[in-house]
């Protein structure tokens, strides 16, 4: 079959199984969109390329497919650049494609033209410029490979205008199934070793990241956890990967974490890490993090053993397998003492939800209890609100939870919620942003009105740019810059699309709010106004132990 | 601590950006990167120098065999290998040239051209054959000088190829 370009790139699409794509069109990405006109995909055009970008990567996050998006060259391009920062950092599966001048005019500063793949190197897994249509079809294919093998991540194909519209053969090709590789006998030594470590550990403890969600790790982990009944926290990233609430859950861990979660990380004697990158959020200082303890560090990615921790035990691979062989040759213990530890931890640190006036903490807990026994995906943007969503929606399944964790995107979360409506429509989404994030990306709730997505936003109004507010008020002596948000009508801002909107100022008019976004089918948006002063706790130091929590002043 | 790392890359354009950012945005100390063809077309080897402790030269390892066209990393300083690099000296010799041309010939340094003040030697060798030489030549004054980075290979029979074989695109693509 001979085709352009343009329809080789549908055609590749079409094999890989995509059903949406989210893009916006221009001069240098026209052949593909005329390509896209009659193809069975359907294009989501959003209200700005970044919100496209999110939105392949809230599709994929919550589907575990690969998300797709589209821009035209030079600023379309450029606009694609937080979306898939964003998705590499969290090792999120995302195919770019990008329109560019043609190759003819590349390196003459042409109208709309940048060096995309220059600019994208460091925050994708892989990008490519394809400058001969012949070879369009193999990197297309493998730059869904690519993506979606071994550790996720971003991958960008530039494709010049006049190889979108040069001809050449195409022969159909079915994606080969992913083979799941087993664990290399080569490691049977070190797995050994972890097994009788965990079995002699007074103190273990699990820790799951964002890999565990991606490697699909859930049943195995809650094996190895059950079988020798083994505390379980998570990063921020792995909220989802085991059931909050699960009696060995802890807790998140991490700068906001809570103290039985990072009180249990600091007096662990083995650590059992499962894809978890050890970020500096999530470890304070990297020294003492490890100091007197033996870890077990489980990844996909070699390059992640020993890059921020110094690991004992590194095993690489298929991560569910190699939970499961550990999970088999573990033997359980008794241990009593660690758990009244955590049990003591656990009192101490029950959480009292305020009911007088309208806050955060009582919000997430309220939506948690109304939406447990549904399908539901939560969607955070960044800031203080999402630090309370983290820790008190109690994330119950994997893909339930989308977050920028480690880009910390303002602005993510709307366009990802986008993404993730379409990308699992039986489910529905419930974004929270905060006052801030939301004026960032907020225009893509054209899109949602556009598509009438079931979409419930909730804006934790407090009036200022809180997260920043907060780090002001501990570390900068509460000299408080650049941080106050004058009051904006989000309801007439919603209005404008046609979204209907609501507000809430106590417990009593949220929960009323709630309910009636929980009849809409189409999008709504609850502004839930809270106090300005209102700080999440408990918080450590960055650079310190994880138990050393500050007090605020 | 100095290593020397070989790595077989895919003959693709941008690799050596790819590379070369890799090593600076991940901060990791970079004294010589050489690249070149080999035998085979569309492969190019390079043999890179960094410095750092043993945690270090397993990340780098670890980062370079992330990058996709990066076929196969061999470290060579970790056993009996070869390194070379190869340096181009201007000398201002003027009446002092047949002392130059002694100690060139001391160190087995070519004479690739004479003017009337200077004398330009070409020098082979590892590192610090290199250094030594630049170093007896200074007093002379140095007009100009350009280095190459060090190459190198493994001794004995062992080669690259025996790391991993990767055919085009058939990498591990993690
Ligand atoms: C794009 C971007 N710019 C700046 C920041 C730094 N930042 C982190 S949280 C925050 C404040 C967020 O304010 P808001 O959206 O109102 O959420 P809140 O903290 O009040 O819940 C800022 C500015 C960021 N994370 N992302
Ligand atoms: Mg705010």
């Amino acid at each position: 079959m001979r085709l352009s370009g343009a329809a080789i790139i549908v055609e590749c699409l079409k094999e890989q199984g995509v059903d949406t794509v989210f893009g916006y069109p221009g001069g240098a990405i026209l052949p593909l969109y005329d390509a896209l006109l009659a193809a069975p995909i359907l294009h989501v055009l959003t209200a700005h390329e970044q919100g496209a970008a999110h939105a392949a990567d809230g599709y994929a996050r919550a589907s575990g497919k690969v998300g797709v998006c589209i821009a035209t060259s030079g600023p379309g391009a450029t606009n694609l650049v937080t979306g898939l920062a964003a998705a590499f950092m969290d090792s999120v599966p995302v195919v770019a494609i990008t329109g560019q001048v043609p190759t003819s005019l590349l390196g003459r500063d042409a109208f709309q033209e940048v060096d995309i793949t220059g600019i994208t190197m460091p925050i994708t897994k892989h990008n490519f410029i394809v400058k001969d249509v012949k070879r369009l079809a193999e990197i297309l294919r493998y730059a869904f490979k690519i993506a979606s093998s071994g550790r996720p991540g971003p991958v960008l194909v530039d494709v010049p205008r006049d190889v979108q519209t040069a001809h050449a053969e195409f022969t159909p090709a079915v994606p080969s199934e992913e083979s799941n590789a087993p664990v290399p006998a080569a490691q049977a030594q070190a797995l050994a070793q972890a097994a009788a470590a965990i079995s002699q550990a007074e103190r273990p403890l699990i820790v799951v990241g964002g890999g565990a969600v991606t490697a699909g790790a859930s049943r195995e982990i809650r094996t190895l956890a059950e079988k020798c009944r083994i505390p379980v926290v998570s990063t921020l990233m792995g909220l989802g990967a085991f059931p909050a609430s699960h009696e060995l859950f802890l807790g998140m861990t991490g700068m906001h974490g809570s103290k039985p979660a990072n009180n249990a990380v600091h007096a662990a004697d083995v650590i059992i890490a499962v894809g978890s990158r050890f970020s500096d959020r999530v470890t304070g200082d990297r020294q003492r993090y490890t100091q007197g303890k033996i870890l077990i560090h489980i990844d996909v990615d070699p390059a992640e053993i020993h890059k921020n921790v110094d690991t004992h035990l590194g095993l690489v691979g298929n991560t569910p397998a190699i939970i499961a062989e550990l999970a088999a040759a573990c033997k359980a213990k008794n241990l009593a003492g660690w758990q009244a530890m955590l049990e003591k931890w656990r009192n101490e640190a029950s959480f009292v939800y305020r009911e007088d006036t309208l806050n955060a903490p009582w919000i997430m807990r309220h939506i948690a209890a109304q939406t447990a026994d549904g399908s539901y995906v939560y969607v955070t943007d960044v800031g203080q609100h999402q630090m309370w969503a983290a820790q008190h929606l109690a994330i119950e399944a994997p893909r339930t939870w989308l977050t920028s964790g480690g880009l910390g995107a303002m602005g993510f979360g709307l366009p990802a919620a986008v993404g993730a409506q379409f990308g699992v429509p039986d489910k529905r989404v419930i974004h929270f942003a905060g006052d801030g994030g939301f004026k960032m990306t907020g225009a893509e709730l054209y899109t949602a009105a556009n598509h009438d997505l079931p979409i419930i936003s909730i804006i934790i109004n407090n009036n200022c740019l809180g997260m920043i507010r907060q780090l002001q008020h501990v570390f900068f002596d509460r000299r408080y810059t650049a941080c106050a948000l004058k009051p904006v009508d989000f309801t007439a801002f919603a209005g404008a699309f046609g979204i209907k909107a609501m507000v809430a100022s106590s417990p009593d008019e949220f929960a009323q709010a709630f309910a009636l976004a929980l009849k809409t089918t189409g999008p709504v948006v609850i502004v839930a106004n809270i106090a300005t002063d209102d700080l999440v706790t408990p918080m450590t130091v960055p650079g310190t132990g994880v138990n050393q929590f500050v007090s605020i002043p | 601590m100095k290593h020397v790392l070989s790595a077989l890359v895919q003959d693709q354009p941008g690799v050596l950006v790819r590379v070369a950012g890799m090593f600076t945005r991940r901060g990791f100390n970079i004294e010589s990167l050489a690249v070149g063809r080999t035998h085979i077309d569309g492969y190019s080897r390079m043999t890179v120098v960094v410095s750092g402790d043993h945690s270090v030269v397993e990340q780098v390892i670890k980062q370079l065999r992330k990058i996709l066209e990066v076929v196969s990393v061999q470290l060579l300083s970790d056993s009996p290998s070869v390194t070379r690099g190869m340096a181009l000296l201007k000398v201002n010799a003027g009446e002092r040239r047949s002392e130059v041309l002694k100690l060139a010939e001391v160190f087995r340094a070519n004479v690739v051209d004479i003017s009337e003040p200077t004398v330009t030697l070409e020098i082979t060798g590892d590192d610090e054959k290199i250094r030594a030489f630049t170093e007896l030549m200074a007093p002379f004054g140095i007009a100009e000088m350009v280095s190459t980075g060090q190459i190198g290979l493994k001794r004995g029979s062992a080669t690259i190829y025996q790391f991993r074989e990767c055919g085009y695109y058939e990498q591990n693509v993690l």
